[in-house]
């Protein structure tokens, strides 16, 4: 038997996507972000989240799928891993469901365009609803963007 | 008793003390025959044994009783001062302070310090030692005289009685004895405790408190008691609390104490010591209150303060923070509103809030003092160990810098202030030769000037050879060899601070790796300062350290690029000015323009910021900030300027490192995020 998981379940193009509850810290509306020169294109900038300045990437942007201008559903989710706290542009984030960790099989190759190393699986909800969870840690691997930075100069 | 609880305590203020007995032993060393000093010793180490014996730290309690036992002599002018005295009770401070440390991480402060010890009591027992002071001391002779009479003192609380009698107090032995017919004997003896310890402080009891507590005592009992008050009205007091058949209240002096602390050594010992070391402690006595008098003083004022976490600073800093943006953003709604009432409600809060701010600032201001305190005793074992003589003349102890910025400079500090002792002042032969006194001087100061504080370490030494750092800088290829004709003294004497350059001949313990300039010069960087250099040959060496008051608010010129605003610290900031087009001149590729005489080059903050919605060369006129990194300085070119304003700097997070030309954010009255520029980034 695996652990019982809370999820949020957020949408990037037709995909859904989950992270554990216990990684994020909060779910914003879109906010004014600031653009702060010579980072990575997918990261859009910083913002003030109650006095404190956080960073925030686009997903999309991230995983290299093509950038869209934000909409009404639009959501900043702000998760914290490793005391990294960062904010990601989501399409729309509108659910909180209990899953199984035995629900999850490993990722196949390749989904919806995402490389497999920022996947910790694909966990099968209902009968046609597939849940992708992410590899937070991967996703907001440093090394990653020095590279990235390093063949930009 | 729960020890932990006072466990914090109990590290601060020994370290306190060991800072003070470094600090005045190296005074003494100094001037050797000032018994003065002697007795605040003798205070701090006498205080650290109570201490450490309350907490249990059985090793440092025995330590530093071994230290007292020389102080003692010492003071009571039986011993004189030698070096090797000196080095004993500096090698006891290091083992104290080790253990100290070892308490700090958790540890039980054991360690052997037996060599210490047994050197310690070999002055005691040296030639100038009395026989009857040395036998009172030994701690064996101590617990043989435990529990011989009734009413019997330790030798720690018999030491006790002594100094509250030399610092003014009253010292009673009060017998007190309870009705027979009373019930609740522990209650009444309670209450007679409880009445004591309101006006003074009780020694010892007999029975112990805890028996008494108990009910486990006959119907009298013994308290050694100390007090300002007059020996009728305590008689008085204690008469009044109900079913207390007598009390007796009898005043002690130093004689009846040393006959009551100590019975058996008073008959061991030959008789005629026993005066004579009575005489002796008289003598003391009235200079002992002096130094007590100007303790106590200052104790006063050690304790108006409190000590508080620095994390609550911190906290507090923040919400205030948090309190200064709302501020701005009332302001300009009031200024929007136009509302009477409204506006002079804001300018008044405005008004408190910049008050607010000053002492929340002051708050987290700490004297250089805490850092310079360590180096006088480092300074000196340096100097030892090179065989050279070096006064350190420190100045300015007193100044203020935030928190933040002192923890950060004392490395810093220590690698300046050996490379002086090392590098800069000679030998003692070398400096004879060159008609020096033959004790070096190495003055350490700091000082406050506008929004900066400064410190400066100069040395009288031999001065930097300009032809010796061009040699080995050409040669570990830091400038090519062309360069260095063209070359300012100041230019050369940076080179100092290239990483891995060193110009000593011989690698020595201390410096000379080649590494420490270079660590210096980033350090203060990092925190915002600048380090420069001057040097006159043969004649000595300067250091000067500008560092910023604070790390956490800071004046800033708010500019407008386009769509996007920056702040750039006013600090570095020379001036403002509009400049035309065709005044921009491009020589070798480069843009640059003629200011106030000089030619300086045009830096475009829309290209080094990749700005998506402005271009200055398309205007006529480009509004100019003229910055400075050390001797250079830079035009850079703006969209507008919005205004100077007070900003709360923020870090981008630990996500977004290497962000150039970025240094960090700050919250604007609207709510957006503001980034700050870094000058010293565009001046290269």
């Amino acid at each position: 038997m695996g652990e019982d998981l809370k999820v949020i379940v957020f949408a990037l193009g037709n995909e859904e996507y989950g992270i554990e509850v216990d990684k994020v810290r909060t779910i914003e509306r879109m906010l004014p972000i600031t653009r702060v020169p010579k980072t990575p294109a997918f990261i859009k900038g910083v913002i003030n989240l109650r006095g404190v300045v956080v960073p925030v990437i686009d997903l999309r942007g991230r995983f290299g799928l093509p950038e869209t201008e934000p909409t009404e559903n639009s959501r900043i989710i702000i998760v914290a891993v490793n005391e990294l706290e960062v904010g990601f542009i989501v399409d729309a984030a509108n659910d909180v469901i209990d899953m199984n960790t035995d629900a999850i099989d490993s990722p196949p190759e390749v989904v919806g365009g995402i490389k497999a190393k920022y996947l910790r699986g694909v966990a099968k909800m209902g009968d046609d609803r597939l849940l992708i969870m992410l590899n937070l840690a991967e996703v907001l691997n440093r090394s990653e963007i020095i590279q990235i930075e390093g063949l930009e100069d | 008793m729960d020890m932990n609880a006072y466990l914090s305590m109990f590290i601060d203020e020994s370290n306190d003390h060991l800072q003070s007995l470094n600090e005045n032993l190296l005074q003494l060393e100094g001037s050797p025959e000032d018994i003065s000093i002697v007795q605040v010793i003798f205070r701090s180490a006498h205080t650290l044994k109570g201490m450490s014996a309350t907490m249990g730290f059985e090793d440092l309690a025995s330590l530093t009783h071994e230290m007292e036992n020389v102080l003692d002599l010492v003071r009571n002018s039986k011993l004189k001062m030698d070096s090797f005295i000196f080095d004993t009770l500096f090698k006891s401070l290091d083992a104290l302070e080790m253990m100290v440390q070892d308490i700090v991480n958790g540890g039980t402060g054991k360690a052997d310090v037996s060599a210490i010890v047994s050197s310690l009591q070999s002055i005691v027992k040296g030639d100038y030692a009395a026989p009857a002071a040395a036998a009172a001391s030994t701690p064996g002779q101590a617990g043989a005289v435990e529990g011989a009479a009734a009413a019997q003192l330790d030798e720690f609380q018999a030491s006790v009685l002594k100094q509250s009698m030399e610092t003014g107090h009253q010292v009673y032995h009060i017998q007190v004895s309870i009705e027979e017919n009373c019930i609740l004997k522990a209650a009444r003896a309670y209450m007679v405790f409880d009445l004591l310890e309101r006006n003074g402080e009780i020694v010892q009891s007999v029975p112990s408190v805890q028996d008494i507590e108990q009910d486990k005592f006959d119907r009298s009992f013994t308290i050694f008691y100390i007090s300002q008050l007059q020996g009728e009205e305590l008689q008085q007091q204690i008469a009044n609390v109900s079913e207390v058949e007598s009390a007796e209240v009898t005043a002690l002096d130093e004689e009846s104490l040393g006959l009551l602390s100590q019975p058996q050594v008073a008959e061991i010992a030959a008789a005629s010591a026993a005066p004579a070391a009575a005489q002796a402690k008289q003598e003391a006595a009235p200079q002992a209150k002096r130094g007590g008098g100007a303790a106590q003083t200052s104790g006063g004022a050690v304790n108006r303060t409190i000590r508080v976490d620095i994390e609550r600073l911190d906290t507090l800093m923040n919400l205030f923070s948090e309190l200064l943006i709302d501020r701005v953003r009332l302001e300009q709604l009031a200024s929007e509103i136009k509302r009477t009432e409204l506006t002079e409600t804001v300018e008044h809060m405005t008004r408190v809030s910049s008050d607010l701010q000053n002492i929340v600032l002051k708050l987290r201001m700490v004297p250089v003092d805490s850092v310079f305190n360590r180096f006088p005793r480092m300074v000196r074992d340096v100097a030892k160990s090179l065989d050279k003589k070096v006064d350190l003349v420190i100045t300015g102890a007193e100044t203020e810098l935030d928190r933040t910025v002192i923890d950060e400079i004392g490395d810093p500090l220590v690698h300046l202030l050996r490379n002086s002792i090392d590098h800069g002042v000679e030998s003692i032969e070398n400096r004879i030769a060159s008609g020096k006194p033959e004790t070096g001087t190495v003055h350490l100061r700091a000082y406050h000037s506008g929004n900066h504080v400064f410190i400066e370490i100069e040395d009288d030494g031999k001065g930097i050879d300009r032809e010796k750092v061009l040699g080995i800088a050409i040669k570990n290829g830091v400038i090519p060899p062309e360069k260095a004709s063209s070359m300012s003294d100041e230019e050369v004497f940076m080179l100092l601070f290239a990483p891995g350059f060193s110009t000593a001949d011989k690698i020595s313990d201390l410096s000379g790796r080649g590494v420490g300039l270079d660590v210096v010069m980033t350090k203060i960087t990092s925190l915002g300062g600048n380090v420069s250099v001057s040097s006159t040959f043969g004649k000595g060496t300067k250091f000067s350290i500008q560092l910023p008051l604070t790390l956490s608010i800071i004046w800033a010129m708010l500019v407008q690029l386009g769509s996007e605003k920056y702040a750039i610290p006013l600090s570095s900031i020379v001036e403002t000015a509009v400049i035309k087009r065709e005044q921009i001149r491009k020589i070798h590729g480069n843009r640059m323009i003629e200011f106030r005489g000089a030619i300086i080059p045009v830096l475009s903050l829309s290209r080094i910021l990749d700005s998506p919605d402005f271009d200055e060369d398309e205007e006529e006129e480009s509004e100019i900030v003229v910055i400075r990194k050390g001797e250079k300085w830079g035009a850079v070119v703006v969209d507008e300027f919005i205004g100077q304003s007070e900003i709360v700097l923020k870090s981008l997070g630990s996500y977004l490192t290497n962000t150039g030309p970025i240094s960090g954010a700050t919250i604007l009255g609207d709510g957006q995020v503001a980034l700050i520029i870094d000058p010293n980034a565009l001046i290269k």
